[in-house]
């Protein structure tokens, strides 16, 4: 491989959150300028537009935000997605909304991420929203987030003030105990301090730049990894008459949701309980011995038995729950509420069941981090716990241990509309699979 | 790599993969849209990745503008032969007699026209559901793009309404006279989609590399000069040695002056670039909005 083409090693998504004028589509804007990541006719549009929103100046938000009413409303309506390079990684960003009736897109853009940026504005501090985001970013188990304390240029570059807000921040994240890796960072998006280069300004502040954190933060180890998981997506069967070898061929087609899988490795087959093994692992380059979460690859089991779409894999350790009565905390998307008694399409890994909402436990106030017992309904935006029952019994793990088989959509029947996002509480205990081994 | 760590291509490859399979899953009618271009080819190698050694469970559909470059469809036509796979193609020239696609007074790009064609093609074979190889990389309405992308039953997309999508569980329901657009390599880049080419040592069509060309100055591009755009008279007229970087229609497709004639020379030379591939396209540049109005329509 020649100089030019040395490959950055691997992908980090992150999404960033923030308020209005918070400065989030700026900051992106910022990294893709700072690392050259624009190019002269993506520059050229910028200065075209810059009478529409920039009064005359270059605005760096019209980079993110594509649609013409977002331009000429100077607000961001809609998940932006981005892309740049740097040597060392490769990055996929989630522009996403800060007002209060797109937090359906705030969690859009979170639940692919590794890594969350929210944003505050050093001169207003925590408010409102800033709270929101964290909320989300730990509901959603994003592994990374950075608190970006951006306007630092406004408040006088002052540590005091820096301490003041990360002490606010500290004295409440606690409570969401499942973000360990927190990074606080004082930048100024629009003069770009702290965000690619370290600024002049700050001193006192020894941490890394943005950019350096984003760079270096360990990923590896986002996935589940310990507990193998395949859900079927599709039974690859050529139906070839012309080819003996591929006459007979049977393989399970799908993306690994956790785990390791070795040729020769035991595994149950759910929901039917029988035990089985793999055969061979293969793939279009060729057999492997062994593959891992998140790969695409086609199982081939030793015994012909009986398994399709919406079945899953398993290891024999580390299993799984399975039952068709749920508990999970959910994310409401659309206009008609969430209430007692109605009925959805409910996807999770690659099956879809019907599933009827039999109770709402309570309505998280996102704010303060309060829950309200037994509302009514969950409306837009709302975010709450309920109980689900599923015509068919599905096989799952907790959100909290795996995302993948932790997750699923709920889907209004008719319109077809995607209208909950689910995280699924870990289950009550774990499936007791009758051993019946298929061999004998 | 090792640790149970995968690289960028083998992270894009997989949810690529894992989308293709959806669609084989959950429609019933897919179409894989091929036009010979460098993304649709990484396109085919992944539904091959994807569904192997099994054929590809749906068929290849080409909205042939007439402006095509030849080379391209030569290319189309060889590879979907090799692939065994069945080849529809629609030309909007048919549409035109058939008075579905009718162009206005004087137009002569066959742009805005292959939007009716599609359509209608989706019509004629009940397609509930069409892969494209789109990007969101290429232009910031595209960005906005979801992999699977909703469209009413007149083939519109509505970017303030779009479905949200979460974790990798796509909504595939649509209702009938609807359909679905699918784009596996939304998040791809140029870079990627050549990094891939390199890896899976794809072929791809000879005009990508540099080779003589008669092209003429306008509107600050190369553009080749052909039977359907003679210069005019004290045009700009040069023998380049060109490749293009971007496939559109023969009559507004910039030219590159390059020297790049391997996928090495292609992938230092889109390093050090400094306009973005979407650049050298005349369609998208007509406003801001180009793009955006034309995915509204029905566009890919």
């Amino acid at each position: 491989m020649s100089p030019h083409t040395h490959h950055p090693i691997d992908i980090l998504r992150f999404n960033t959150c923030g308020s209005v004028d918070d400065g989030k589509s700026t900051l992106i804007g910022r990294l893709l300028y700072d690392s050259k990541s624009l190019m002269e006719d993506q520059l050229d549009a910028l200065e075209r537009s810059a009478d529409i929103t920039g009064g005359g100046q270059i605005n760096l938000a019209n980079l993110t935000d594509g649609l013409r009413a977002e331009r000429e409303q100077g607000i961001t309506i809609d998940v932006a997605y981005r892309y740049f390079a740097t040597p060392k990684r490769k990055f996929i960003v989630a522009d996403t909304p800060g007002h209060v009736q797109y937090t359906r897109n705030m969690v859009t853009g979170a639940s692919t991420a590794n890594l969350s940026i929210v944003l505050v504005d050093a001169r207003l501090g925590v408010i409102e929203q800033s709270r929101r985001h964290t909320y989300i970013a730990a509901l959603l188990g994003i592994p990374h987030l950075i608190i970006a304390v951006n306007k630092m240029d406004l408040v006088g570059w002052s540590e005091e003030r820096f301490r003041e807000i990360r002490d606010e921040f500290e004295s409440f994240l606690p409570r969401l105990d499942v973000l360990r890796d927190i990074k606080f960072i004082p930048i100024s998006a629009l003069n770009g301090d702290n965000v690619v280069t370290p600024s002049p300004h700050t001193p006192w502040y020894e941490g890394p730049t943005l950019l350096g954190h984003l760079e270096n933060v360990h990923i590896a180890s986002d996935w589940n990894m310990h507990a193998f998981r395949f859900p079927v997506q599709w039974v690859n069967r050529p139906n070839n008459p012309t080819d003996p070898a591929l006459h007979d061929f049977r393989g399970l087609s799908g993306q690994i949701a956790g785990g390791i899988v070795r040729v020769g490795q035991p595994v149950l087959t759910l929901r039917s309980g029988l035990k089985t093994s793999v055969k061979e692992i293969w793939t279009y380059d060729g057999p492997l011995k062994e593959a891992f979460c998140p790969q695409s690859v086609t199982l081939v089991l030793g015994d012909d038995v009986d398994i399709s779409r919406g079945d899953m894999l398993v290891g024999l350790d580390h299993l799984p729950g399975m039952g068709s009565d749920l508990r999970a905390n959910v994310c409401w998307m659309q206009q008609r509420p969430l209430q007692r008694g109605k009925k959805y399409s409910l996807k999770h890994t690659t099956q879809t069941v019907q599933a009827v909402v039999t109770g709402i436990e309570s309505r998280m106030d996102i704010t303060t981090y309060e829950p309200q017992p037994e509302p009514a309904e969950l409306a837009l935006n709302d975010i709450g716990e309920i109980r689900l029952k599923t015509a068919k019994p599905i096989v799952y793990d907790g959100y909290e241990h795996n995302r993948l088989t932790g997750s699923f959509v709920l889907i209004e029947q008719g319109t077809n509309l995607t209208a909950g996002a689910g995280m699924l509480l870990p289950p009550l205990e774990a499936v007791k699979p009758e051993y019946s081994d298929f061999a004998i | 790599m090792n640790n149970y760590h995968l690289d960028h291509l083998q992270y894009l490859e997989t949810e690529a993969i894992h989308i293709m399979r959806e669609v084989a899953a959950e429609f019933e009618r897919p179409v894989l849209l091929f036009s010979g271009g460098k993304d649709s080819i990484c396109m085919l190698r992944l539904a091959e990745k994807a569904f192997r050694p099994s054929d590809i469970p749906m068929p290849l559909l080409n909205v042939d503008t007439g402006h095509h470059f030849p080379e391209l469809n030569d290319f189309r036509d060889r590879r979907a032969q090799q692939l065994g796979a069945k080849l529809i193609v629609r030309k909007v020239e048919d549409a035109i007699a058939a008075g579905i696609a009718v162009p206005a007074p004087g137009e002569i790009s066959r742009n805005r026209l292959q939007i009716p064609t599609l359509l209608a093609a989706v019509e004629e074979f009940r397609f509930d559901c069409a892969i494209g190889g789109a990007r969101r990389d290429e232009e910031k309405a595209r960005a906005k793009e979801r992999f699977f992308s909703f469209r009413d039953a007149f083939g519109q997309w509505d970017p303030k309404n779009q479905r949200p999508e979460i974790w990798n569980l796509y909504n595939a329901r649509v209702n009938p006279g609807e359909h679905m657009r699918i784009f596996p390599l939304s998040n791809w880049t140029e870079m990627d989609v050549w990094e891939y080419i390199k890896r899976e040592e794809l072929e791809v069509p000879t005009i990508y590399f540099s080779h003589p060309r008669k092209c003429v100055r306008r509107h600050g591009q190369w553009l080749p000069v052909t039977d359907l755009m003679p210069p005019k008279p004290r045009e700009e007229v040069g023998d380049l040695i060109v490749r293009v970087r971007t496939i559109g229609d023969i009559i507004s497709t910039g030219m590159v002056e390059s020297r790049a004639d391997s996928v090495d020379d292609i992938l230092a030379e889109i390093a050090a670039a400094r306009v973005t591939e979407r650049g050298s396209r005349a369609d998208d540049k007509a406003s801001e909005a180009a793009m955006e109005d034309r995915k509204k329509a029905g566009y890919f």
